[in-house]
Parts: structure tokens; sequence; C-alpha cells
């Protein structure tokens, strides 16, 4: 296999270096639990509406949902702060190695976990191995059977999914690709700040803040430090690039 | 001759009389007319075997592929599976009937190395029932995907891309080891079928002997043929066991691989394989028992001593199988893992805890308790009741193992009950057409290895020493 040597050599080459690594943190201080996000990041991925029945039986395709718990025995009932979950681009991402197709992969470039739709078979592996469930698959032609006006809504700059397929927060990838090329023909590097996923702009409280976590001076790097800031199931050694602040965080966001 | 000589011999000829009667192997016919039995069994066709054949054709055409494609059709949304339980009946249904394939080449290939002699009147129909198994799990498992158009990507060939599949994949382990299982256990299928096509040519017209010339290859029953056809099948008996060890601690693995609650287990390997084992044999003695009572002559064939041993097989197995679960059981309980703790409770006494307590009855206290008897073992509706009983609960202990411990994950927000679809006809279009190929192939190939029971029959005699009458048996190889 030769041939196949040559090809990964080639791409290494040509640019799949680390561009920066991304990070999302989550105050949950301060999130009202609006759904502001949910919407945000519905109307920039193309996330179609799934109807009541598939979205009450656990079929929504929301790449984010706000989670919130009830503590303690009725009537003493205490709700938990809300919690903002979705995909925590996993350093050692469980998903990754289970794909038989490799649609599951890790990006050197941005330093996240990307799904291949193209190449995506639907055997679903990777969903049953997240442990955070953030991964939807796609149940049904939910965006071909929705009514023709709504196509006028989709972003030309995000696939539009089909049947059949896996699918999952991309941090707004188009967005850091397209801050980074503004970067570039501008001459200069990436200011913290430019790129803005959909969720941390549409949010009311500045709940979410992204960034660079390689710049030690970007504020989701200073967040990150924070003697409040945790992550999920950090047991389990995945890595995640996303951080939750929680009881009483220091710094009040911009 | 004195009076206590008469009773004597008298006696012995009772006893060989019983003996006869008891086992397949000392009561030798020529073997012409054994040809002509089995023959004759291939070839009674009732009215009835077409009523039966009809229906489950309809059935296997409209709850199969009717809703096969309209599952592809419409997508996986038809299906009752969600978040959190992303693989449901399709799967299960993927591991039961490679569990079911598992038992043929078990009776077949370890009782054939071992020179178990019960084994030689049905090593045939054990061998049909993997073949036909694995077409139904490979089925199940192209239901299972959510673009199943695209299964060949999951196979190395090259293209122009340069992609290859993930072979750090437990599934992609899994597809090459159902792929390597399925042409072996063919293959070791279509083997020992050659001498008894070949008979079966010779007795022929028409399209059959077309039929049976094909197959046969021009066996001629040479003795270099039979030389070279016994080295073969030595080695198939011998290299098939560890492939069919593998094939199910690798179905085991994409469990045991990913890390989920209840499914991390270091023991699910063999406890997969114990478990396939359990299924497979209560499969064998439902199959055995009804070919016995639909088809001509095969009461001379199968006799009660071949329920019996199986009958203790599927004993021992239950016993393995049950050291196996709370084996598996005390560690993960003993592990304190939160999840599993609560996974645990929510399988005991959940909304579906029915599953595991009749789980629990029918694969240990059921068969522990009737097992034992020896006249329970010899009934055959009582044998096929009990291995249509063990049949239900390892299919439920795969339902518990996928939907059910996907419903309890690390995320509490999204636990969530699954409700099966379309997986329901699905399933018995997948069990009707296991049905209709077996029926298909019971008046196509001789169900029946007339040479290795007539091998056998050589190589068993009865003798008198002194008083006693002892049975021989003559190692032929």
């Amino acid at each position: 296999m030769g041939d196949f040597t040559v090809v990964k050599e080639a791409g290494k080459e040509e640019g799949e270096q680390p561009k920066g690594i991304w990070g999302l943190v989550v105050n949950q201080d301060v999130c009202t639990g609006c759904q502001a996000c949910v919407t945000a990041c519905a109307m920039e991925n193309n996330i179609p509406f799934v109807g009541e029945d598939d979205a009450a039986y656990g079929r929504s395709l929301h790449w984010i949902r706000i989670e919130r718990f009830w503590q303690g025995e009725y009537p003493d009932v205490q709700a938990t702060p809300r919690q903002p979950t979705m995909c925590q681009q996993c350093g050692a991402a469980p998903c990754e190695p289970v794909c038989p197709v490799f649609a599951s992969v890790h990006s050197n470039a941005e330093q996240i976990n990307l799904q291949v739709y193209n190449r995506c078979v639907g055997t679903r592996y990777c969903a049953n191995n997240c442990p955070y469930q953030v991964r939807v698959f796609n149940w049904r032609d939910y965006s071909v059977n929705m009514p023709e006006i709504y196509y006028n809504q989709f972003n030309p700059d995000v696939t539009v999914r089909r049947r059949g397929v896996m699918e999952k927060c991309t941090f707004c990838i188009q967005r850091i690709h397209r801050a980074e090329d503004l970067a570039k023909s501008q001459g200069r590097p990436i200011a913290d700040g430019d790129v803005e996923p959909a969720c941390v702009q549409a949010c009311p409280a500045s709940a979410l803040v992204f960034g660079r976590l390689d710049d030690p001076e970007s504020n989701v790097s200073k967040l990150n430090k924070d003697k409040s800031s945790s992550q999920l199931l950090p047991d389990l050694g995945t890595l995640p690039n996303v951080t939750y602040l929680k009881g009483g965080s220091a710094h009040v966001n911009k | 001759m004195s009076t206590s000589d008469a009773v004597a011999v008298n006696e012995h000829d009772e006893h060989l009389a019983h003996l006869r009667e008891e086992h397949l192997m000392l009561d030798p016919r020529p073997r012409g007319e054994m040809n002509a039995m089995v023959m004759e069994a291939m070839h009674t066709t009732s009215w009835k075997f077409w009523v039966i054949a009809g229906v489950l054709g309809v059935v296997v055409a409209v709850c199969l592929f009717g809703s096969w494609g309209y599952l592809i059709a419409e997508g996986m949304g038809v299906a009752g599976i969600n978040r959190p339980s992303y693989w449901g009946i399709f799967i299960v249904n993927t591991v039961f009937w490679i569990g079911i394939s598992h038992a043929g080449t078990f009776v077949s290939a370890l009782l054939r190395v071992f020179k178990a002699e019960f084994r030689r009147p049905f090593t045939r129909a054990a061998e049909l029932m993997t073949t036909f198994g694995l077409v139904q799990a490979g089925l199940s498992i192209f239901f299972h995907m959510g673009r199943v158009w695209l299964a060949y990507w999951m196979m190395p060939y090259p293209n122009q891309r340069g992609l290859w599949p993930n072979f750090h994949s437990p599934l992609e382990w899994d597809f090459l080891a159902i792929n390597t299982y399925l042409l072996a256990s063919t293959m070791y299928l279509f083997l020992p079928l050659i001498p008894d096509v070949a008979m079966a040519r010779d007795r022929s017209t028409g399209w059959r002997k077309i039929f049976y010339r094909t197959l046969a290859l021009g066996f001629r029953g040479t003795e270099g043929e039979w030389t070279h056809l016994r080295i073969a099948m030595n080695i198939f008996a011998f290299a098939i066991l560890p492939v069919m060890f593998s094939v199910h601690t690798i179905v085991s693995w994409d469990f045991a691989a990913a890390m989920r609650p209840g499914w991390s287990s270091t023991i699910f390997g063999p406890y997969f394989v114990v478990g396939a084992l359990q299924s497979g044999i209560a499969a064998v003695a439902m199959v055995v028992i009804t070919v016995r009572a639909t088809m001509k002559n095969m009461k001379y064939f199968i006799r009660p001593e071949h329920f019996d041993a199986i009958g203790k097989l599927m004993l021992v197995v239950s016993m393995a199988w049950a050291y196996f679960y709370f084996n598996d059981y005390l560690v993960l309980w003993y592990g304190g893992d939160k999840w599993t703790q609560i996974l645990g409770h929510f399988v005991e006494e959940g909304p579906k805890n029915w599953m595991w307590i009749m789980m629990l009855v029918f694969n240990i206290v059921i068969p522990w308790l009737t097992l034992w008897n020896k006249s329970i073992r010899r009934n055959p509706v009582l044998l096929f009741i009990i291995g249509l009983l063990i049949n239900v609960a390892m299919w439920l202990e795969r339902f518990i193992i996928i939907p059910l411990s996907l419903t309890i994950n690390r995320q509490p927000f999204t636990w969530r009950v699954y409700h099966p679809g379309i997986e329901i006809p699905l399933g018995i279009g997948t069990l009707a057409f296991f049905i209709l190929l077996y029926m298909i192939a019971s008046r196509l190939v001789p169900l029946v290895p007339v040479w290795e029971v007539q091998e056998g029959q050589l190589a068993h005699s009865v003798r008198k020493f002194g008083k006693e009458t002892v049975v021989t048996v003559s190692d032929l190889e």
C-alpha cells in the first residue's frame, strides 16, 4: 500500500498542522436557560424541526441542549444550575476510533472532532460511545420534507444533511474558517473574539465564551483557570475542550 | 445345550435387540436402503409443506422485503430507536442469529474433532442452521445501517481516494469476522455434502440431476477422492473452531470495547460465546425435533438417544451460562461504578424488569429443574418447549444488553425508554426467511449425511466376552 502512505504524507505537508486549539467556556452561574443558543444554532447549522412526536421520543436534532434537573424530595426541591450541553470536542474522543469508515475524525487544524457526512454510513456506534450523548442522528429526511418556503433560510455555508447520517456540534467551523480567511486577507493573526459561534453570539447573558485555548491571553484561557471551573465527566479522560463554571465564578463577562 | 445356556443366549438376544432399538450406530442397514430412505425423505412433499412454504413466502415478501424497502425509503425514523438507544432490536437480532448459527458449527466440528458418535445423523441439519442463521444476522445488520446502500464502504477495497475502513473500529473487526465465518462455515457445510450429493446425483433425473451433478464436482467415491476429502474436512473441522470462538468474542467486543455502563466488561468474550452456544444448541434441538416429526424415514435416523445427548449438552451449557452471567454481574456490582449501579437497578426494578426475571427463569430455573430427568430429555415435545424457552430467554438477554442498557447512560437528561417500531415485522421476517430457507434446503440436499452414518455403523459392533455383551468401536481414521 505504498500509495496510501504517499497520500498521508502529502496531507501532512499541505497544512494539516494545528492552527489553534479552540475552546468554549460555559458559565452556568449566569445562564438563564432562555434557549437562545439552541435556536441560533439551529438557524446557523441548518438543523431541521423534527416535529413534536419525534422530539418527545428523543429524536430532536439540536446540537446544543439546556439540561436542568431537580434536587431533593418534594417539597424540598431545588433546581440545579442550567447546563448547556454540546459536543465537548474531546482531545481523546471516544466517538472517533469506533467508526468503521472514518466518518468521525479528528481535525488536526482546528483540534476538534469532525463528522464527515458524506462518508457516514449510519452505524450509530459513535453516538453509543459518546459519554455526553451529544451526537444526533438524522432519523428521517427532515430537511427535505419541510415546507419549501423554509428552504430559503438554509445557511449556504453548511451542508444540508439527509437521512441516515450522524451529525454534531462543529463549533461553527464555517465561522472559524471565515474569520481565519478574513484575518489572512488583512495580514494579521486572529484576534480574541474574532470567532463567535452562533450560540455564543446569541447568548444574552454572555454565559458562553469562545476563543483559543492555546493563547494564554484569551478570555477563555483565563476563565479556564478559574477556581470554579470544571469539565464534564473528567474521570473518563476524554480531555474535553469545553469548560463549565459553576458556584461563584470570580469573573464577570464583558 | 443346557437350560441355563439357553436363558443366557435369550438374555443376550434381548439385550442386543434393546441396543439396536436404542442406538442408531448398532442398528445398521444396508447402504442402498439408507440411500433410498434419505432420497424418499427429500422427495416426499405433502400439500402442508407447500401451504406453509407459501405462507412463509408471503411473510418474507411483506414483512422482510416490504418493510425493509419502506425503512430504506423513509429512514431510520420508522424503527423505534432514539437517543439514547441508538441500537435496538436490529442488533439484538444480529447477535441472536449469530448465536443460533454458532451451534451448527459447534455440534458439527467440535463433536467431529472429539469423535462423539451421536453427532453423525444430525451434523448436516446443524450446519445448515449455521449458514441460514448467518444470512439472517447479515440482513439484520443491513437493516440497522442508516445508509445501507453504502455498506460496501466497510470493505477494504482499493480506491482512487485512498480511503480505507477504520481497522481500529470493533465494528470493522465484526464485519470481517462475520464474513470469514460465513465463508468458512459454507465451505465446511459443502465438504461433507459432496459424497451425499454424488449419491443423490446417481439416483435422480431431470433438473435435479443437473443440480446435483454441478454440486458433486464429479465425485465418484474413489479411494483417492475420499482421502482428499477426509483431509480437507479434518483441516476445516480444526480450523473452524477457533474461527467460531473468535466470531462471537468479536461480536461481544462491539459492546465490551465501548465505554458504556454495563458494556465495558472484560468477561463479555467468553460470556457471549457461551450465550451463543446456549441458544444455538437449544435451536439444534428444536430443528432436529422438527425434522424428525415432519420428514419421512427420519425416525430411523434420529432417535431419543440423540435428544438425550442434546439435552445433556443444553444442561451443561446452561450451567456455564449461569456461571458467566453471575460472574459478569458480580464484577460489575463490585466495581461500584455509579452508572452501572443505576443501570443494574433499572434492569431489575425498571419498567422492563419482567424481561430480566423471565430470562433467569427460562435460562436457568427451567433447564436445571427439567433436564436432569432422562425421560424429559428423551421426550421430543418437552425438549422442544424447553429449547424454545431458552431461545426466548437468550433473545431477552440480548435485549437487556443492548437497548435496555443503552437507556441508561452518563447523561441522565437523555434517558428514555425504547419502544420497537418496524423492528417487529422485520424480526418476524427474518425468522420466516430462516424457516423458509431451511424448508427449501430440506427438499434439495440430503439432510442426513448417509456416508457418515454408515461409517459409524461400520465402526461399531456388539461382541460377547464371556457372559458380557460389549459394544466396541474401532477407529477408522
